[in-house]
C-alpha cells in the first residue's frame, strides 16, 4: 500500500503525467460541479424553510459559509504544498501552491463581502473590527502576500521557496479564525456545523449547505487543474513532452 | 410561493441576490481567466512550432 502510494506520488509529480491526468478529469469534474450546484441551490433557495429569526436573509449562508470554509481549506492546501516544496523540492507542489493562491483569495473575498451583506440587515452594520472578521481579512492579505511575493522574485525556484515559507508561517492564522468566535466576544455567531457534538442546524438547511460546500470544493479542483495545466505548459515550454503534444 | 415572492426574499432581496450574483461573478472569472490563459499558451506554442518548422524546411 505504502509502496503503491509512493509510486503514485512520483508519477503525479511528473508534469506531463499530471497535465494529461488533470485534462482527462476536467469534464467529469465539471459535470459533478453542475449537479452539486443545481441540487444545492434548489435545496437552499427553494426547499429550505425561512429561518425563524432571520427570515429569508439567512439564505446567504449557502454562499457565505462554503466560501469561508474554502478560504481556510485552500490555505491549508497551500501550507502542505509549502512543506512538500521545502522538504522534497517538488516542482509540482510549487505550481499547485502558487496556482491555489488566487482561488483562495477569491473565496476569502467572497466570504468577506457576503458576510458584510449578511451583517448589514442582521447586525445593522457592514463591518466590525472583531476577531472573526479581522482574522479573515488578514487571511485575504496573506493570500495577496503570497501572490505579490511570488511575482516580485524573478528567479522562480527562489520565489517558490519564499512563498512556501510564507504559506507555512501564515497557517497559524487558520485556527485563530476558527476559534476566534470562542476566544473573543464577537457579533459573529458560533460554529453550528463543525463542532464535536451534534450540529445545531436543521437537516433541511444542513443538506443544501453541505452540497454547496462540496460544489465549491469541486470547483476549486477544476479551477486549480486549469491553472496548473496553463502554468505547467508555460514553465515546460522548452521540454520534449510539450513539443510532442503540439508539434504537428 | 409565487415567483415575485421568491425574488423578493422577504424584503432582503438586495442582500441575498447581490451575494449570489457576486458568487456567480467570482466563480465565472476564476473559470474563464485560467481557461483563456491556457488557450493562449497553446496558440503561442503552436505558432512557435510552425515557424520553427518553416525555418527548418527552408534551411535544409
Amino acid at each position: 500500500m505504502f509502496k503503491w502510494f509512493v509510486k503514485w506520488f512520483h508519477r503525479m509529480g511528473s508534469p506531463p503525467h499530471f497535465y494529461r491526468f488533470a485534462g482527462s478529469w476536467l469534464p467529469w469534474l465539471t459535470v459533478l460541479f453542475a449537479l452539486l450546484t443545481v441540487a444545492g441551490l434548489y435545496g437552499g433557495l427553494v426547499l429550505a424553510p425561512p429561518d425563524y429569526q432571520q427570515g429569508e436573509s439567512y439564505r446567504i449562508i449557502f454562499i457565505h459559509v462554503p466560501a469561508a470554509w474554502m478560504s481556510m481549506f485552500i490555505y491549508v492546501v497551500m501550507a502542505i504544498c509549502g512543506i512538500i516544496v521545502l522538504v522534497w523540492r517538488m516542482k509540482l507542489a510549487e505550481v499547485v501552491l502558487i496556482c491555489s493562491a488566487p482561488i483562495g483569495a477569491s473565496f476569502t473575498f467572497l466570504a468577506l463581502v457576503t458576510g458584510s451583506l449578511w451583517g448589514k440587515p442582521m447586525w445593522g452594520t457592514y463591518w466590525v473590527w472583531d476577531a472573526r472578521l479581522t482574522s479573515e481579512l488578514i487571511l485575504l492579505f496573506l493570500y495577496l502576500g503570497v501572490i505579490g511575493l511570488y511575482g516580485a522574485i524573478d528567479e522562480k525556484r527562489v520565489a517558490g521557496r519564499a512563498v512556501a515559507i510564507l504559506a507555512i508561517v501564515g497557517v497559524v492564522n487558520i485556527p485563530i479564525i476558527h476559534y476566534s468566535v470562542e476566544w473573543w466576544n464577537s457579533l459573529h455567531q458560533g460554529a453550528t456545523v463543525t463542532k464535536l457534538d451534534k450540529p445545531s442546524i436543521h437537516w433541511s438547511m444542513l443538506i443544501p449547505l453541505l452540497l454547496m460546500a462540496l460544489s465549491f470544493k469541486v470547483y476549486f479542483i477544476i479551477s486549480l487543474f486549469q491553472r496548473v495545466r496553463a502554468e505547467l505548459l508555460h514553465r515546460e515550454r522548452n521540454s520534449r513532452w510539450v513539443e510532442e503534444l503540439f508539434r504537428s | 410561493m409565487s415567483m415575485s415572492e421568491f425574488f423578493n426574499m422577504g424584503g432582503y432581496a438586495v442582500f441575498v441576490w447581490s451575494s449570489y450574483g457576486l458568487a456567480l461573478v467570482v466563480l465565472v472569472l476564476n473559470w474563464f481567466i485560467p481557461y483563456q490563459q491556457h488557450q493562449q499558451n497553446i496558440k503561442k506554442l503552436k505558432r512557435q512550432y510552425r515557424q520553427e518548422n518553416k525555418q527548418n524546411d527552408s534551411s535544409s
